[in-house]
């Protein structure tokens, strides 16, 4: 539990860290950009305790916030995947998730791809909606978010797959 | 009181995620909102110290861009420096003969050789101001050429260090006229040739403009005589005169506009066609 809590605390450190140096600066066409630092919430122990995700995820979306100038849209975009997190798990593993020892960073399954792909999904539209706030861009909205996920998803697997970072 | 306490406990994960997402949207829709300032934003030590590290190490990588968008805005700055001229008044030299204030054109060298044998001068006064060819140039100090071709903004001076420069002076005493050349060899001196025998030179003696010409006006300073030579086929002295002005730095300068001139030229023009 302790050696969770401390992998945690450095994934959340240094996926905020490699957000903001790295991916920040990464730009495609001028407005899509990778945020592999979801991968926070995505990679969190299943079982592990909510309210501590849901805090957490705050605090992560609160720092992309701070970094990018962006009001609240990180901090909710964040929150509300947090939120849907079991939801996904149940829609992507079937309903007995739970029982399962669910390790995403081992290799690709289907099942992973799709809570991934779900996960990533509901973040960026979310960011985006607030990001226009504005019902007028909804075409706008939409291919962000299709491009964004894009290249989110393949930066997180690169991550996931290259760094392996609970490798036992 | 049971049954509240029940219900929180139950529900406590959405409660918790309903209370953090009413902050973070209040955060949101603030921050749309144009009139009131970000409550959070990158303007603090913490984000601010990140991004200044950051940009340490990304500035690296923009140097050469940032050195090209450098050297444009010097040269954008310098034609600025160079094509203005300075908000304070550069006097005018009251001390003229024959000329009056408002025939004279303050302007400012912008281009100086010195290091060939014909040498040009570039002043930021064109035909726009009047400046016209074959008008003189002097400054505080002395004579500084003749203008050679104008711009609508800019003119080209024959300098005095230009062998093909020839200036009508004289030796301020004695009324006795020679022609001002350029030997190309030191940019302190130049020659003062074709001054008769009679003539009574001494060292020290100081040269000035004649007036026979109608390019400069009469008695404006030019040097002192430093060396006295006569030449073996013509038996006239050839006079070595150091310069009052260092023609290796120049500011201002004025350009003088004769008036006369273009009488003078029509009635030399008329006389020759009688003869």
């Amino acid at each position: 539990m302790n050696s969770t809590l401390l992998l945690n605390i450095l994934r959340f450190i240094l996926l905020l860290t490699l957000q903001i140096v790295i991916f920040n600066n990464m730009t495609f066409l001028g407005f899509i950009m990778p945020l592999p630092y979801i991968l926070f919430i995505i990679l969190y122990p299943v079982n592990s305790n909510r309210a501590a995700l849901l805090i957490s995820s705050f605090f992560l979306g609160l720092t992309m916030d701070l970094f990018s100038n962006s009001g609240g849209i990180h901090t909710t975009a964040c929150l509300i995947l947090a939120y849907y997190r079991p939801y996904i798990f149940k829609f992507a593993f079937g309903v007995s998730y739970e029982y399962q020892t669910i390790k995403l960073n081992e290799s690709l399954t289907p099942e992973r791809f799709t809570f991934i792909l779900l996960a990533v999904v509901i973040h960026h539209f979310t960011l985006f909606i607030l990001e226009a706030f504005q019902v007028s861009f909804i075409l706008d909205i939409l291919i962000r978010t299709l491009l964004s996920t894009v290249f989110t998803i393949i930066s997180c697997i690169i991550i996931i797959y290259l760094i392996k970072p609970n490798k036992r | 009181m049971q049954q509240i306490f029940n219900f929180i406990f139950k529900n406590s994960n959405k409660l918790l995620f309903l209370l953090l997402l009413s902050v973070s949207l209040l955060l949101t829709i603030q921050s749309h909102s144009y009139h009131k300032s970000r409550i959070i934003s990158s303007a603090n030590f913490l984000t601010g110290g990140v991004y200044e590290e950051v940009n340490n190490v990304t500035e690296y990588l923009n140097l050469k861009s940032e050195n090209d968008a450098l050297a444009l805005e010097n040269a954008r700055l310098k034609s600025i420096i160079f094509n203005t001229k300075d908000t304070t008044k550069v006097p005018i030299p009251q001390n003229l003969k024959g000329t009056a204030p408002e025939d004279i054109i303050v302007s400012k060298v912008i281009h100086n050789s010195y290091n060939t044998h014909e040498n040009f001068l570039t002043l930021n006064s064109g035909a726009n101001d009047g400046v016209k060819p074959d008008m003189g140039v002097i400054n505080s100090l002395g004579i500084v050429g003749i203008v050679d071709k104008t711009s609508p903004k800019y003119a080209t001076v024959v300098s005095i260090l230009n062998t093909k420069s020839q200036i009508n002076a004289k030796i301020k005493k004695s009324n006795h006229f020679g022609s001002l050349i350029w030997d190309g060899k030191n940019t302190g001196f130049v020659q003062l040739i074709d001054v008769p025998r009679l003539a009574s030179v001494r060292k020290g003696d100081t040269i000035v403009t004649g007036g026979q010409s109608v390019i400069f006006p009469e008695n404006i300073n030019i040097g002192t005589i430093n060396n006295i030579y006569i030449d073996n086929q013509t038996n006239y002295y050839t006079l070595n005169i150091k310069l009052f002005n260092d023609m290796t730095n120049l500011g201002h300068v004025y350009i003088i506009k004769s008036k006369d001139r273009d009488e003078v030229n029509n009635l030399e023009k008329e006389t020759q066609k009688d003869e």
